[in-house]
C-alpha cells in the first residue's frame, strides 16, 4: 500500500518573497525520497503544501494519480510527522497513536489492537501509558512517527525528522527509520538540511536553493555529477578553485585540471574537488602540481592535509594514514586531482559562488 | 570566600529581601485582611440568628437571585465570546489587528459609569436601537438585558486577556497534527485546543464571575435598582448602608465576598493539583 507523490509547478509567495519557485518532482511508490537544502530553501514550505498545510500559488499536487491540489488537508489522508514532534501533550502515549483511529470512528478494540502493534514496532510498547513530556526526545519523535502510521496512509511526510535530537540519537533513529521503511514500503519524503542524513537514507535526492530544484537523482548522481555549482559545493565537503580555461583544462598558475570540455579557451572556470578525491606524490606526474603541505592533522585512520598551491589557493585533503607514511608539514610535494567538477564561471554571479563554496573542506550543517 | 562571610552576606541578603516584603504585605494585610476582618465583625456582631433573618427577606433573596442570574449569563456569554475573539487575536493576521486588541482592553480602562450611560445612549429613551426594541416590545432599560448586556461588556477582557498567551504559546502545530491525522476543525477544537487551553479559560471564567458579581457602576445606571426587582445583591448593599441597615448591608457583603474567595481559591488548587500529576 503505497503511491506515488507527485508536484508538478509549484509555486509559493509570502509577500514578495518566492519562497517555492516552480518546483516538479516525483517521488516514486514506495521509495523514500529527501528533500535536501539549506535553510530558507523552500523544502519545508513544499512538504506542507503537499500535506495541504499551506496552500500554492500555483501548480499541482498529485498522490497515486489523484489530484489532492484542492483537496482538505483531512481528506488528503497523508501521514505527516513535525520537526518538534507536535504530541498531543495532554494524552498518554497510547491515546496519542490511536487518535487518528479515534476520529475516524474506528471502532475500540480495532483501535486497541493497532496501537499495541504499533507501540511494538516503535519498541515503545512499555511506555504506553506516559505522557510526552515523560520521554526522551528520541522517544517523542517515535512516538510521532507511530501516531503519523497509524491510519496506515500511503504516504509519509517527514519535515526535519531528526532536527531536534543530538547527534547519537539522530544516527540511531536513522538506522531505525531505515528499517522500517524496509519493513512497511510505505513512500515517505522527507526533508532536511543534513546531507549525509540524505545520501544515507534516500533513494532519490532533490536538492533545493532559493526556492527552487537544482538537481533530481540518486545519491551517486548527486555526489558524483552535481549539475550545479550549488549542489557540487552543498553536497558534501568540496574544494574550490578558480582558474581560467585553455585547451579543455582548467589553469591556476602552473596547475592544471582536466575536464572543462564544454568551455570557451579563455573563459573562468571553477572547479570543485573533493578532499578524498586529492591524491599526493612525491614525484611529478602528467597533471599534478607542485604543492606545500601547510598542516598535517591526524584523525587516527586517515589525515587532513592543508595544501597550499604555487599561485596562492589553499586545498584541503583527506587521505588514509598508510598512503601517507612521512609526509609532515613544511615538505614540497605534487598534487593530482581526480573527479573535478568543472563550472564556467560568470564572473558578474561571483557573490553567489563565494556563498556556496566558502567552506573548504569541512562544510558545516546549515542550521534549520 | 569563607563560610562565615558567605553566611553573613546570605543572612545580609535576606534582611533585605524582608525589608522589601515587609510594607507589601504591611499593604495587604491594613487594605485587605483587615476590612474583610471588620465585615465578618459586623456581619456576626447581633449572632448567627441575624443572618438567618436577614436571609429571609425576600427583597435580600431576589437581590442575590438576580446576581446568580446575571453571573451566570455572562458567565455562559463571555466564554464562548472570549474564545472567539482570543482565537481571531491569537491565530489570524489582518489589518487593524493592534486596534481590536486595544479595544478589547477598554472595558478594563473605562469606568464601568461610563460603560452604563453607553449602553443608556445605545438602549434608553431616544437611543440609537430604541425604537426597534419599543417596536417588538421588548424591555431593555431598567431590566434585565441591559443588566447582562453591561456585565458581559465589562467582564469579558478577563477571558480574552488570559486564553490568548496560551494560544499564543500553544502555538498551531498540535492542530495541524490533529488535521493531518482526520479531525475536522471542531474535533480538532473539542480535543486538542479545548484541553490546552483549559486552565486559561478557567482563570478567565472565574475572573469574569467574580467580575459580575462585584459590578455596581453600569449595573446601577442602567437598571435603575428598583428594590425587589433590578437590585442585584450589589445594588442591595448600597440601598442598605443608605438605609442605616449596616448589619444586612455587611452581611450580604461577607456572603459575596465569601463566594470570590472561595471561587479562586478552588481554581488554584485545581490548578495546583493538575499540575502536580503533570497534566
Amino acid at each position: 500500500m503505497a503511491a506515488t507523490i507527485e508536484v508538478r509547478g509549484l509555486t509559493k509567495a509570502f509577500g514578495s518573497f518566492r519562497a517555492v519557485d516552480d518546483v516538479s518532482f516525483a517521488a516514486e511508490e514506495g521509495t523514500i525520497t529527501a528533500l535536501l537544502g539549506p535553510s530558507g530553501s523552500g523544502k519545508s514550505t513544499v512538504l506542507r503544501m503537499i500535506a495541504g498545510l499551506e496552500q500554492p500559488d500555483s501548480g499541482g499536487v498529485w498522490v497515486g494519480g489523484e489530484e489532492l491540489t484542492d483537496a482538505s488537508v483531512q481528506e488528503r489522508r497523508l501521514g505527516f510527522v513535525f520537526q518538534h514532534y507536535a504530541l498531543f501533550k495532554h494524552m498518554t502515549v497510547r491515546r496519542n497513536v490511536a487518535f487518528g483511529l479515534s476520529v475516524r470512528g474506528v471502532n475500540k478494540a480495532t483501535q486497541r489492537e493497532r496501537v499495541e502493534e504499533l507501540l511494538e514496532l516503535v519498541g515503545l510498547a512499555p511506555f504506553g501509558d506516559r505522557y510526552p513530556d515523560q520521554l526522551s526526545g528520541g522517544q517523542r519523535q517515535r512516538v510521532a512517527l507511530a501516531r503519523a502510521l497509524a491510519p496506515r496512509p500511503n504516504v509519509l511526510l517527514l519535515d526535519e525528522p531528526f532536527g531536534a535530537l543530538d547527534a547519537r540519537v539522530r544516527q540511531e533513529l536513522r538506522g531505525w527509520l531505515d528499517h522500517l521503511h524496509r519493513e512497511l514500503g510505505v513512500t515517505s519524503l522527507f526533508v532536511t538540511h543534513d546531507q549525509d542524513e540524505a545520501l544515507e537514507l534516500a533513494n532519490e535526492i532533490v536538492v533545493m536553493n532559493h526556492g527552487r530544484v537544482e538537481q533530481a537523482g540518486t545519491a551517486d548522481d548527486i555526489y558524483n555529477r552535481p549539475a550545479t555549482p550549488f549542489v557540487a559545493a552543498f553536497v558534501g565537503s568540496s574544494n574550490v578553485l578558480n582558474g581560467v580555461v585553455w585547451e579543455r583544462h582548467v589553469h591556476f598558475g602552473h596547475s592544471i585540471v582536466a575536464g572543462a570540455h564544454a568551455i570557451d579557451d579563455g573563459g573562468h572556470a571553477v572547479a570543485y574537488i573533493r578532499p578524498h578525491d586529492v591524491q599526493i606524490t612525491p614525484v611529478a606526474g602528467e597533471f599534478s602540481f607542485p604543492v606545500e603541505i601547510e598542516r598535517r592533522i591526524d584523525m587516527g585512520w586517515m589525515s587532513k592535509l592543508h595544501l597550499r598551491l604555487d599561485d596562492g589557493q589553499r586545498l584541503v585533503a583527506q587521505l588514509p594514514n598508510e598512503e601517507l607514511d612521512g609526509v609532515a608539514a613544511g615538505q614540497h610535494l605534487f598534487a593530482n586531482l581526480r573527479n573535478p567538477k568543472v563550472f564556467s564561471r560568470d564572473p558578474s554571479s561571483e557573490a553567489e559562488l563565494e556563498l556556496a563554496g566558502a567552506e573548504v573542506g569541512d562544510l558545516p550543517p546549515a542550521t534549520a | 570566600m569563607s563560610v562565615v562571610a558567605q553566611s553573613r552576606s546570605r543572612s545580609r541578603d535576606r534582611l533585605g529581601r524582608a525589608c522589601l516584603v515587609a510594607p507589601a504585605l504591611l499593604y495587604v494585610l491594613v487594605l485587605l485582611v483587615g476590612p474583610l476582618a471588620g465585615i465578618v465583625y459586623y456581619a456576626f456582631k447581633s449572632g448567627v440568628g441575624e443572618i438567618g433573618t436577614a436571609f429571609g427577606q425576600s427583597d435580600v433573596r431576589h437581590a442575590f437571585y438576580l446576581t446568580a442570574v446575571i453571573m451566570l449569563i455572562t458567565v455562559v456569554a463571555t466564554s464562548i465570546f472570549g474564545v472567539v475573539v482570543a482565537l481571531v487575536l491569537a491565530r489570524d493576521r489582518f489589518v487593524g489587528k493592534r486596534i481590536v486588541s486595544a479595544i478589547v482592553d477598554l472595558p478594563l480602562a473605562v469606568s464601568p459609569v461610563i460603560v452604563g450611560l453607553m449602553a443608556v445612549l445605545l438602549f434608553g429613551r431616544g437611543g440609537w436601537f430604541e425604537p426597534f426594541f419599543t417596536a417588538q416590545g421588548i424591555q431593555i432599560m431598567f431590566a434585565l438585558p441591559s443588566m447582562v448586556l453591561v456585565t458581559i461588556f465589562i467582564a469579558i477582557p478577563f477571558v480574552i486577556r488570559e486564553v490568548v498567551p496560551v494560544l499564543e504559546e500553544l502555538g498551531m502545530e498540535e492542530e495541524q497534527a490533529a488535521w493531518t491525522l482526520g479531525a475536522s476543525k471542531l474535533q480538532t477544537f473539542v480535543r486538542i485546543t479545548l484541553p490546552n487551553i483549559r486552565w486559561g479559560l478557567l482563570y478567565g471564567i472565574a475572573l469574569s464571575a467574580a467580575r459580575s458579581v462585584g459590578e455596581v457602576g453600569a449595573v446601577l445606571i442602567v437598571s435603575g435598582a428598583l428594590q425587589g426587582q433590578t437590585e442585584t445583591a450589589t445594588l442591595y448593599i448600597l440601598r442598605a448602608f443608605d438605609q442605616y441597615q449596616e448589619r444586612q448591608a455587611y452581611i450580604v457583603a461577607l456572603t459575596l465576598a465569601a463566594f470570590s474567595i472561595v471561587l479562586l481559591i478552588g481554581i488554584e488548587t485545581l490548578k495546583r493539583r493538575s499540575a502536580r500529576r503533570g497534566h
